[in-house]
């Protein structure tokens, strides 16, 4: 179906630059460009893409769309979010471009989150900043107190690198016009900064979030709750330098326009890419979903379309990879084509699976007797562990190639705020967890290994949580072995590739090709792998577009202007 | 009430000019190298100079310590590779005595089942033992690249570090300059060099070699003297620092001095004396005056007041701001910046003196004048560390090993020998304690020897083994670190110690920092000493 935007004028003015190109109309299976993957990025560079008036085609292996945000139903009635499990870090700038609350997304910012103690109490956080700020005098005076410049100097961070998610990142090798253009705005704003806050900014791009909350709270409970955000999904321990970035990574995102929350999504993770899909196809866009991309094909240094498991082609002048850089270029791309620097660099580009996922639906709410009856605690995160050396801990047994005896969990109950998801009295829980490796000691992931490292994640639930065991259902466990199998993501890792310093803005992917584009003509990439880097962001997806849009000298009209936070 | 009401009050010799006649032009508080070296300078300049230690040696972490009755001495750092040639010039070193028992020392990485690899020349220039063609190959590329990048970053050791903030441009030109250094490396060169400036060591390695000893021996000599395990990223910034030093005129060597570290401490100490600074040991200073903003002199333990209207502090800036100038002289962003300084020691040094050469299996007897490696790889570097981060002691410790005797054999009397070596990782603050639990960390280290050298516990005849809280305490190191100060990107540069006291300079007017706590950090250097000076008699004294 059309959309009213392709009767502008553009529509025809792209027709027309088809024609001189020479490509012809009538073949079938052509089209001016192939996203290959349905993630959430791929299909927000479709998104714009087709927007733009240029005819695309979205190749999706599984029979559902979504990638790493998608809900499926395991057991009847439940919908489970299987991978990606809340949502915060979303671009309001793409909801709004894509009109996506119109196609089906809604998000549903959460109450708050509770971590137990080992020692029978807990600390409760809450959207309510009041009693946010009780809860945190009950366990330290000095620690509420300090909240306060913490949440400060974070917000403070988050501003300065918000805008910048948006932008590519300039190559400082280059004088291109471009990249200095961009670099003098960055060191504009570098220059707007006081002294202290650019020595604060370079505190939190290379700190470890250990250290970083040491310089503020003195109750290792609170500590604990705020490490988490600093190391989930990636492949390093609090105690690491360079997770103080993680952390912001993590709270770059805004619900309702207030930074740092996070949301579920209404009807489960997967309405973000439902959504997406149907503003898509309500663009007029076309999405194939059931076979793999066998290949890029590659004609005297260019690409020209894909061709399918099952020997299908599909033609374009310009095809965009949503995997990661290493499915892409290692597993895609034939090597002849491709220099062997690249291919070198890609080999050793950084992508560790760090997290695995156990869904599980429950026949009842299960109990927390720690937490007061009915408190709002329950509606958000929840974790177990305590202790910033218990998180530590557990990367240690990561390092060695084990799974965490004592694993970091991420826990929620989304149907206790959307109860779209579980028929009335049974509900779905998401425990995220950390740290799973994406082999064992060097061998690969048994069943048998699958279930032993789901054991430990209700093992540790059913401590705090008495009957836990006997309200489960079913229960889905997702080691870095089924994510890479189902959802493509090499080696699990659920940010396509590591967020340290050596891959990230203009190093991320590889350094020299950190603008979405590739060393083969008309081949880009908008996966998480791409300059911001993970989470169900959209931003690479965007930025992916506006590169390609710009090499076809295409005004990107239809996306607005990078929102500001205040 | 005005501060100098304040400062008339709570000190009583506060406003004591007069009182005195010991009248200096600067008083250099701290006599280890960074103060001898800031001392000579002030005094070659032609400045009336007095320098201060509070111990009866001077030294510092080099000052030599009797081991029990044996005959032999102990200081903390047993190698030189970073004492600056401009050092070296300036004073006059050489002239002075300071010459080299072993110029290139090589690097054994022991194994004591497959044999070691010897690393010969600076940091490796060729490579004994059975390391595959592969590896050789490869380490031929990575090796330049290294040294190339240290000295990228090495060409600021000497460099004031810039100002941040909307400052005059004059104080950004080391931005400028730094920017053009990466430029210089072409394009290719600047991207790798820019992905690697923060990047973990153990990736590095990991992409490029194979051989276990070979990448375990230069994670160890990256995260040597540091709270970090070669995972953590950042961990190859270390590496660069000791890659940027320069001894005997090469690169990336590593040194043992003639006379051992008493001999160089004695070198410095001649050059003061050369150059007019008059020296005072066992001076403890028991605060710094200062007159509402600005130093008017110390007060030393014993109540006697010495005056200079300049005070160069070479002792741990902590140490310096906050328990000598105290707290309400200092702005309070200061004052919390200073107390979240990092500088947790995580190495212990082990000192034995021997009846006899021990022999490490495997190495042939003059390679034993080399740094004998206990990192068998990068994972035995990276478990060791996991210990501390716990307040644990490593139960399976990295080393570095030096048998000084071996190429200096009048170091001790009689033919005996003396085995120094830099244990990791040791927290300084224990669980449990150390008074309980030195004595099993002990026992863990002499049996990591034993394997490497067996029979070695028949040749002791007296051991030492100092814990970080050793350290701190013999050395007056704070965390025991011997950095004073961990060597972090956000402590490091513009940053160190805090980015409000990094170009040496304080808040307070006439007082200075030149310890290894400020840029560029620790080691035998002599930069901050050098630095500091530089930029006090640039800022014509004030």
């Amino acid at each position: 179906m059309a959309c009213e935007l392709c009767g502008d004028g553009q529509n025809e003015g792209w027709v027309h630059d088809r024609a001189e190109g020479g490509a012809t109309v009538t073949r079938q299976n052509d089209y001016d460009a192939i996203v290959i993957g349905a993630g959430h990025n791929g299909l927000v560079t479709a998104c714009y893409l087709q927007r733009a008036g240029l005819d695309v085609a979205v190749i999706e292996k599984n029979d559902w769309v979504g990638g790493a945000a998608t809900s499926r139903s395991h057991h009847p009635g439940i919908t489970y979010s299987n991978c990606s499990y809340v949502c915060s870090l979303f671009r309001p700038e793409i909801m709004r471009d894509l009109e996506l609350p119109k196609h089906g997304l809604q998000v549903i910012p959460y109450e708050g989150g509770a971590t137990f103690s080992r020692e029978g109490d807990y600390l409760g956080m809450y959207r309510d900043h009041e009693m946010l700020r009780r809860e945190f005098q009950r366990h330290s005076m000095r620690d509420a107190e300090e909240y306060e410049r913490y949440s400060r100097d974070v917000t403070r961070q988050c501003r300065f690198i918000q805008p910048l998610l948006m932008r590519t990142a300039p190559d400082p090798t280059s004088f291109h016009p471009r990249d200095v253009g961009e670099l003098l705005y960055l060191g504009k704003k570098l220059n707007d900064l006081t002294e202290t806050e650019m020595a604060d900014m370079i505190r939190f791009w290379t700190m470890s979030i250990s250290d970083f909350l040491n310089e503020y709270f003195e109750t290792d409970l609170i500590k604990a709750v705020l490490a988490v955000s600093g190391i989930i999904g990636t492949a390093l321990g609090p105690m690491s330098p360079g997770t103080a970035y993680v952390l912001l990574h993590h709270y770059m995102g805004e619900v309702d326009g207030s930074i740092g929350a996070w949301g579920f999504a209404r009807g489960a993770m997967g309405m973000v890419s439902e959504s997406l899909a149907a503003s898509f196809r309500a663009s007029g866009g076309t999405i194939v979903t059931g076979n793999a991309v066998e290949r890029v094909l590659i004609r005297n240094g260019a690409t020209t379309g894909i061709v399918l498991d099952n020997g299908d082609e599909f033609h374009a002048n310009r095809v965009v990879s949503n995997a990661d850089v290493k499915r892409t270029f290692l597993k895609l791309v034939p090597r002849e084509d491709l220099p062997d620097d690249f291919v070198e660099r890609v080999e050793k580009f950084k992508i560790r699976g760090s997290s695995g996922k156990v869904n599980i639906a429950l026949e009842a709410a299960p109990e927390f007797p720690q937490l007061p009856a009915g408190s709002p605690c329950l509606k958000g995160d929840m974790h177990f562990s305590d202790t910033i050396a218990r998180i530590e801990a557990a990367y240690d047994d990561w390092k060695a190639g084990r799974w965490s005896a004592d694993p970091l969990l991420d826990m929620m109950i989304p149907s206790l705020t959307d109860p779209t998801l579980a028929p009335p009295g049974q509900h779905f829980m998401s425990c995220f967890v950390q740290y799973c490796p994406p082999r064992i000691e060097g061998q690969e992931w048994t069943d048998a290994d699958r279930d032993g490292f789901a054991e430990t994640v209700i093992g540790q639930i059913a401590d705090y949580s008495p009957g836990f065991r006997d309200r489960i259902l079913h229960m889905e466990v997702r080691t870095p072995r089924e994510l890479e199998a189902e959802v493509g993501l090499t080696e699990g890792n659920i940010f396509q590739g590591e967020l340290t310093f050596d891959q990230l803005l203009f190093n991320r992917p590889i350094p020299g090709y950190a603008k979405y584009r590739s060393p083969v003509r008309g081949l880009y990439m908008c996966g998480s792998s791409t300059h911001p880097g993970g989470g169900v962001m959209g931003a690479p997806g965007r930025n992916a577009a506006r590169e390609m849009l710009r090499d076809l000298k295409r005004s990107p009209k239809d996306m607005s202007e990078p929102h500001v936070v205040i | 009430m005005s501060s100098s009401e304040i400062a008339a009050e709570d000190t009583p010799d506060g406003g004591g000019a007069g009182q005195s006649t010991n009248r200096y032009d600067a008083i250099v508080v701290g006599g280890g190298h960074n103060g001898m070296v800031a001392a000579i300078l002030l005094a070659r300049a032609g400045r009336k100079v007095v320098l201060l230690e509070a111990d009866s040696a001077l030294g510092g972490a080099a000052r030599p310590h009797a081991l029990a009755d044996s005959g032999i001495d102990s200081a903390l750092p047993q190698t030189l590779m970073l004492l600056h040639p401009d050092v070296i010039k300036v004073l006059d070193l050489e002239a002075h005595g300071l010459s080299y028992a072993t110029a290139h020392m090589p690097t054994v990485a022991l194994d004591p089942e497959r044999g070691p690899l010897v690393l010969r020349g600076a940091f490796g220039a060729t490579i004994d033992g059975d390391l595959s063609d592969r590896d050789r190959t490869a380490w031929t590329r990575l090796r330049p690249k290294l040294m190339r990048y240290a000295s990228v970053l090495g060409g600021f050791l000497t460099d004031l570090p810039p100002r941040l903030g909307p400052t005059p441009l004059s104080e950004k030109s080391t931005l400028g300059k730094l920017g053009f250094a990466i430029r210089r490396l072409g394009r290719d060169d600047m991207r790798e060099f820019l992905r690697m400036l923060l990047i973990n060591v153990a990736d590095v390695l990991e992409d490029d070699l194979l051989d276990d000893r070979l990448k375990g021996a230069v994670a160890l000599d990256a995260v040597i003297g540091t709270n970090l395990g070669p995972r953590s990223p950042t961990s190859i910034l270390p590496l660069y620092y000791r890659l940027a030093g320069e001894i005997a005129g090469a690169q990336g060597a590593i040194a043992q001095a003639k006379g051992g570290m008493a001999a160089v401490t004695a070198t410095f100490a001649r050059a003061a004396e050369h150059h007019g600074v008059e020296i005072r040991t066992g001076a403890e200073v028991d605060h710094i005056q200062v007159d509402t903003d600005r130093v008017t002199g110390v007060a030393l333990a014993g109540g006697e007041i010495v005056q200079a209207p300049i005070v160069v502090s070479a002792i741990n800036p902590k140490t310096t701001l906050i328990d000598l100038v105290g707290t309400r002289y200092l702005e309070t962003d200061l004052v919390r910046r200073l107390g979240n300084l990092r500088m947790q020691g995580t190495a212990a040094k082990l000192t034995l003196a021997l009846r006899d050469r021990p022999t490490f299996t495997g190495v042939s007897d003059a390679d034993h004048a080399g740094r004998l490696l206990v990192a068998p790889s990068i994972n035995a570097v990276e478990t060791a560390f996991n210990a501390v981060k716990y307040g644990r002691f490593s139960d399976a410790p990295v080393m570095e090993i030096t048998l000084p005797t071996v190429a200096d054999p009048d170091l001790t009397p009689g033919g005996q020998h003396i085995l120094s070596a830099i244990v990791q990782y040791a927290p300084h603050n224990l669980a449990g304690g150390w008074d309980k639990g030195k004595a099993a960390f002990e026992a863990v280290v002499l049996d990591t020897l034993e394997r490497h050298a067996p029979g070695i516990g028949m040749l002791i005849t007296a051991q030492e083994l100092l814990t970080p809280a050793d350290i701190e305490t013999r050395y007056r190191m704070p965390g025991g670190h011997w950095h004073h100060g961990e060597l972090a990107v956000d402590q490091m540069f513009m940053l160190r110690p805090t980015h409000q006291t990094a170009r040496y300079r304080t808040q307070i007017q006439g007082l200075w920092l030149a310890s290894a706590g400020s840029h560029p950090g620790g080691g035998i250097t002599g930069v901050p000493g050098l630095n500091a000076a530089r930029a006090i008699i640039e800022s014509g004294g004030q």
